[in-house]
């Protein structure tokens, strides 16, 4: 075990720690029975790296993160978190760890500021450590004046806020986040952004799940991309998108009827075309002339709009299916 | 951000508590955070678990007492029927506050709250969340015990310096039904489950020589009830109120101690199964 240092944040960046990999997964498989929830998924994450796993429900990513989280055995495969196995060593993994749960799990029968304490015993921490730290997350999470409120009072996002400062009592290296911001209307989506940004520049390690494609492309400096329990690929956001779309997508709205019938006339326009059931996307690096040349044809969409690949793009070339059903 | 302060880093606190995957030695996490949530929102509950057997004590020990009169107690002695019932109303309330506090408090924990799934994201094991909940069960038992012989002592039905061990033998029973009782819920899954516990509880409350002796009922019964766990509780307490001792009291003992054993190690299991799969 490397010796702590006293000030833990921000020197995290310093070279020793960036050369080593703080979660190492190689085939690691997990079966429920006859259901293959994670199959056979290998991935690297460096310190201090904003690490997604972006794929729909059911793909294997809650399961992934509760392996990572020692809550849950694998079946097969190696894994290490800062070098030790969780299924061996959970209460010390764990000790390193912060995690945010799909669903809040406060503790309705405390107040605000004392879910953060008692939090903080689970871990062994010493009252003398957690009450100006409980103060300093209530401030991080914009919670101060609620800290003597109940928990059932709070907003959605006002709990997800908390729950992500309670995952943040021990200090941890890594932050597992599963779904951080499903739920949470846009201007809450957005302070927990800016919240998690904060501690991805203090060093942390975020690993976060989700099915949201701009909230991939926002935190996550590299990401894979799994359904079925595998994984279909893997990098940065721009690369990904590089690699597996084109510049631009025009989208085309022909109605209900014509959308599926549509894409014979459509033939030779851009690189790739993709047809759904409510509209026909056309991959091409120049979105705008892709559309003179359909309209140069003398088909005439209900709707026409260019816009930038996303990795909802990414995720249909790999699966031929959306990411949110 | 605050850092660590030397000393007390999140490390060393995990090494020095870690114990394999299933305890990290931090029981008293989950008692104290028991003891705070009890402060803010329990205590009417807890409350009204203390009243109940002194409500019962009082209405069947003056109000059937008057009529009964004396009745033969261990060992021969004629007592009250009020002293005759007291040990036993005071074994009731033992169970029925472990067995709230480790059945419907539990399941509400486990399967609504998730409180237990956020205490093992932490450096806690299943086995400190089990001994943390039974302990509380415990504590409260303990409580109950202390106040209830308080009120037989003041009603006059304490005769013997013996009567005293009362307590720790109710919080001995407590012990019992807590640690079964926890394993148990975790095998129940909907609220319809949980009423088959109040559907073994209530006969056993009546039938096991709470209010009258074993001896009305054929031989047979007798068997059925002797191997239920609240007659052993009630022989117990009945003995040690007027410090008369037999043969059996070593096996009423000992009838509780297995049960302690047997109902942490199915907890345990069942822990472990649930969270940890």
């Amino acid at each position: 075990m490397s010796k702590e240092k006293a000030s833990s944040r921000p020197p995290r960046n310093d070279s020793k720690d960036a050369d080593e990999y703080v979660i190492s997964a190689q085939n690691l498989s997990k079966t429920y029975g006859d259901v293959i929830a994670v199959d056979d998924i290998s991935f690297n994450v460096p310190a201090g790296e904003a690490f997604g796993l972006l794929g729909p429900n059911g793909a294997g990513k809650s399961t992934t993160m509760k392996m990572i989280g020692g809550v849950s055995q694998r079946t097969s495969g190696q894994l290490t978190i800062m070098g030790l196995d969780p299924d061996q060593h959970g209460p010390e993994v764990r000790a390193h760890l912060g995690v945010v749960p799909q669903q809040d799990n406060l503790d309705e029968e405390l107040r605000v500021r004392d879910n953060l304490l008692v939090y903080g015993r689970y871990f062994g921490l010493p009252m003398s450590y957690l009450r100006p730290k409980a103060d300093e997350l209530l401030q991080f999470a914009q919670l101060t004046d609620k800290a003597k409120s109940k928990v059932d009072a709070l907003s959605g996002g006002m709990k997800r806020r908390l729950t992500i400062a309670r995952s943040l009592i021990n200090e941890p290296r890594i932050l597992l986040l599963d779904e951080p911001t499903t739920g949470l209307d846009p201007q809450a989506r957005h302070i927990l952004w800016d919240r998690l940004f904060r501690l991805k520049e203090q060093g942390v390690t975020l690993i976060l799940t989700t099915h949201y494609m701009d909230e991939a492309e926002q935190l996550c400096d590299r990401l894979i991309v799994v359904d079925k329990g595998k994984i279909m690929a893997e990098g940065s956001p721009a690369s990904l998108i590089r690699e597996y779309s084109t510049r631009e997508v025009l989208e085309l709205r022909f109605g209900s009827e014509r959308n599926t019938s549509i894409g014979a006339e459509l033939v030779g326009i851009g690189e790739r075309i993709e047809t759904l059931p409510d509209r026909v996307l056309i991959y091409a690096e120049d979105g705008e002339a892709a559309l003179e040349q359909v309209s140069a044809r003398g088909l005439h969409p209900l709707t026409s709009l260019v816009r930038r690949s996303s990795l909802e793009d990414v995720f249909l070339r790999l699966t031929g299916r959306s990411l949110v059903d | 951000m605050s850092v660590l302060t030397e000393g007390h880093s999140v490390t060393e606190a995990a090494r020095n508590r870690s114990f394999g995957p299933l305890y990290s030695r931090n029981v008293k996490a989950v008692v104290a955070r028991g003891l705070m949530a009890t402060k803010s929102s329990n205590w009417m509950v807890m409350l009204s678990g203390f009243f109940e057997p002194v409500l019962f004590l009082i209405s069947m020990g003056v109000g059937l007492g008057a009529i009964v009169g004396t009745v033969q107690g261990p060992g021969g002695s004629e007592i009250s029927y009020t002293a005759y019932i007291a040990p036993a109303l005071l074994a009731v309330s033992a169970m029925n506050g472990a067995v709230y506090d480790s059945t419907w408090n539990v399941f509400f924990k486990m399967n609504f709250a998730k409180l237990y799934q956020g205490m093992l994201y932490t450096s806690l094991g299943p086995l400190d969340v089990a001994m943390g909940e039974i302990f509380l069960a415990l504590l409260r038992g303990l409580l109950y015990a202390t106040g209830f012989t308080a009120v037989m002592g003041l009603m006059g039905l304490i005769t013997t310096p013996w009567a005293l061990l009362m307590i720790p033998a109710a919080v001995l029973i407590a012990f019992g039904f807590a640690s079964f009782g926890m394993g148990i819920t975790s095998f129940m899954k909907t609220f319809q489950q949980m009423d088959w516990i109040n559907f073994v509880m209530l006969p056993m409350f009546l039938f096991s020589a709470t209010f009258y002796p074993l001896s009305v009922y054929p031989q047979t019964i007798q068997w059925f009830i002797q191997a239920m766990p609240l007659w052993h509780g009630v022989e117990l307490l009945r003995q040690i109120s007027v410090g008369v001792f037999t043969p059996a009291t070593p096996i009423h003992v000992g009838y509780y101690l297995v049960m302690i054993v047997l109902g942490v190690l199915l907890t345990t299991g069942r822990l472990r199964k649930l969270f940890l799969k």
